[in-house]
């Protein structure tokens, strides 16, 4: 009985670590990336960087996603896009420019800091900001003390009693 | 002045409402990309053609405004705006060059002897570095090109007569008598 008892125990146990693996595994399986083996580099570095870029390069077919992650056949087109231009020697800044030259800044998933995006980048804090003064002043005006409240007089004391007795009559 | 920061509110939902307004009138399409290549330099190309025969190439189409239409056997929307094209080659003389993006020259020979080939000649880009190099990011896309080999003007999707007769003729006309 007892060891039947402490059988059970052990099984829910490798039970309970087997679970979160297998969901991170399932996790690890919906992240897979979209790139594909035949397009890699032989050179790791250069595929390393190649991957960096394609992270940051949006895919214009599906517009949410960038070009490491999407399956689209344009995706994969600027990958190898990528990979040529960094095979060839080019600096990661040169890759991304050529990619830029084609279909403007939109293809960056981080827009660059310039005039027409400054609302974009400095807009949520420029609106904490005003959050944070406005509650500044607000509390600031706000009177320090709390007026002393004005005792009760005879009327009201007896209307008060009257009520609470009500209540627990 | 504590009567006006009431109304700040209202100020706010009226702009927003602006902004969804915007994004609601007809027409607006938000995954039409505007094209950075407006007034650059088209991009070279050399492509083997459709016939078999010589290139179609970006330096021998210099000289006169052509139009550039990336289309494929594959692709539905390049069927709704074929009979357009055929008009745009018959009646009005438009001329109007096709490259068959990642299409084999079989499958587009099919398409063009059964809907008929509005195309003075097509260049194949099997791989699509051509279109990459454009800046296509779906097919059909549509090019005005002017004599010099600048980029003039980009359609993204089918073309419509609307486009074309407001948009696609005048530029050309405009183009043809500078």
């Amino acid at each position: 009985m007892i060891s039947r008892r402490r059988r059970t125990k052990a099984g829910s146990a490798t039970r309970k670590i087997w679970l979160p693996i297998v969901a991170i595994g399932f996790l690890l399986a919906a992240h897979a990336l979209a790139v594909e083996p035949s397009e890699r580099l032989a050179n790791p570095a250069l595929e390393a960087r190649a991957r960096a870029i394609s992270a940051g390069l949006r895919c214009l077919v599906c517009q949410n996603e960038s070009i490491d992650d999407s399956q689209a056949g344009l995706a994969h087109d600027i990958r190898m896009l990528v990979r040529r231009r960094l095979s060839a020697g080019d600096t990661d800044a040169q890759t991304i420019q050529a990619v830029v030259a084609r279909y403007g800044d939109f293809v960056l998933l981080k827009p660059p800091v310039e005039p027409a995006t400054y609302l974009l980048w400095f807009g949520p804090a420029a609106l904490l900001g005003i959050g944070l003064a406005g509650i500044a002043v607000w509390l600031r005006r706000r009177p320090a003390t709390v007026e002393a409240a004005t005792p009760l007089n005879q009327m009201e004391r007896e209307r008060l009693d009257k009520l609470m007795n009500e209540g627990q009559g | 002045m504590r009567r006006a920061l009431y109304l700040l509110p209202l100020l706010l939902f009226l702009v927003v409402v602006g902004y969804f307004a915007l994004s609601l009138r007809p027409g607006y399409d938000p995954q039409v990309l505007p094209s950075v290549m407006i007034d650059k330099e088209a991009p070279p190309f050399d492509l083997a053609t459709l016939q078999g025969s010589g290139t179609v190439s970006l330096d021998a189409l210099k000289g006169h405004p052509v139009v550039i239409n990336f289309f494929a056997s594959w692709c539905v929307p390049c069927r709704i705006e074929h009979p357009l094209l055929m008009r745009l080659a018959q009646q009005d003389h438009v001329p109007l060059y096709g490259i068959a993006y990642k299409d084999p020259a079989a499958d587009a020979s099919r398409l063009l002897g059964r809907l008929g080939d509005p195309y003075r000649g097509v260049g194949l880009d099997l791989d699509g570095r051509v279109g990459l190099d454009f800046g296509v990011y779906g097919v059909p896309e549509t090019y005005v090109i002017d004599a010099t080999g600048h980029i003039r003007k980009r359609f993204v999707g089918p073309l419509t007569e609307a486009v074309v007769d407001h948009e696609l003729l005048p530029l050309l006309r405009q183009l043809g008598r500078s």
